[in-house]
């Protein structure tokens, strides 16, 4: 991956929206196990399973729940992992 | 009906899966049918990969370019070890966690094809696909003692906001 270079930037160009983190978010699906979602939430960000538990359930009640958030490259990375293991991840930018 | 678990541990973490023949007849039978619709990019195989970007096309088409193979071939070498290891006496953990993967995949196509619910009902007998219907209950059967058996090794959490 190159270095990133410096240059000048029109105001108003979108990047100087990226010290906005990124938003990883997991959606309710009727496919995956209550107990499989709690334990991939433990296994992949190390959560406690209290804290697995209730972003779970925030999934499976409001039908979405952000997991995690960082850098873009990051919350690809995370997004990427949660495909792997199933789960219906997106990501977007916080506003 | 005895509750013996199908997958327990020795001493050295190492795992012990008691699955039947029939079981284990029908874990490969399935896989390998699975691989197949993967190959086949099948209708029914859209929600193994999930779109990252819903509102952004062309950061996901570049996504897809960098994760999409890769997933494919997670995806096909976890049905492979779950196919060819299902026999074993004997597993690690990381090729459980595989078999796990395997039967994610697998609970993924298949309730797909069954456009399952969140609240399943008793089978109903006289449904053409009731057979289908119990072979996804059987896999989350499955899924529910993997998990049960890999969650006793994770590590200590390392969030401290809890409890």
């Amino acid at each position: 991956m190159p270095a990133p270079v410096e240059v000048d930037l029109p105001s108003g160009h979108e990047d100087t929206r990226t010290d906005k983190p990124w938003l990883v978010i997991v959606w309710n699906d009727p496919i995956n196990l209550m107990s499989y979602v709690t334990y991939v939430f433990q296994k992949l960000f190390g959560y406690s399973h209290a804290k697995a538990t209730r972003l779970m359930l925030d999934v499976h009640h409001k039908g979405r729940a952000v997991v995690s958030s960082g850098p873009r490259e990051r919350a690809e990375l995370d997004v990427s992992r949660l495909h792997e293991h199933g789960l219906w991840a997106t990501m977007e930018h916080s506003e | 009906m005895s509750s013996r678990r199908r997958f327990s541990r020795d001493r050295q973490g190492r795992v012990h899966p008691r699955l039947e023949r029939p079981e284990r007849e029908l874990l490969e039978v399935v896989a390998r049918q699975t691989q197949e619709q993967l190959a086949a990019q099948d209708a029914a195989t859209a929600r193994v990969h999930p779109v990252a970007y819903p509102n952004d096309p062309e950061a996901e088409a570049e996504f897809k370019a960098i994760m999409g193979e890769g997933l494919r071939d997670r995806h096909q070498r976890a049905l492979d070890a779950l196919a060819v290891g299902v026999g074993a006496d004997v597993v690690e953990e990381p090729e459980l966690h595989q078999w796990m993967e395997a039967v994610e995949v697998m609970r993924l196509v298949l309730g797909t094809e069954l456009d399952v619910t969140e609240e399943m009902d008793a089978i109903d007998q006289l449904d053409p696909r009731a057979g289908q219907f119990a072979l996804y209950a059987y896999l989350s059967v499955l899924q529910n003692e993997i998990v049960e058996a890999l969650s006793a090794s994770l590590p200590a959490s390392r969030d401290e906001d809890d409890e």
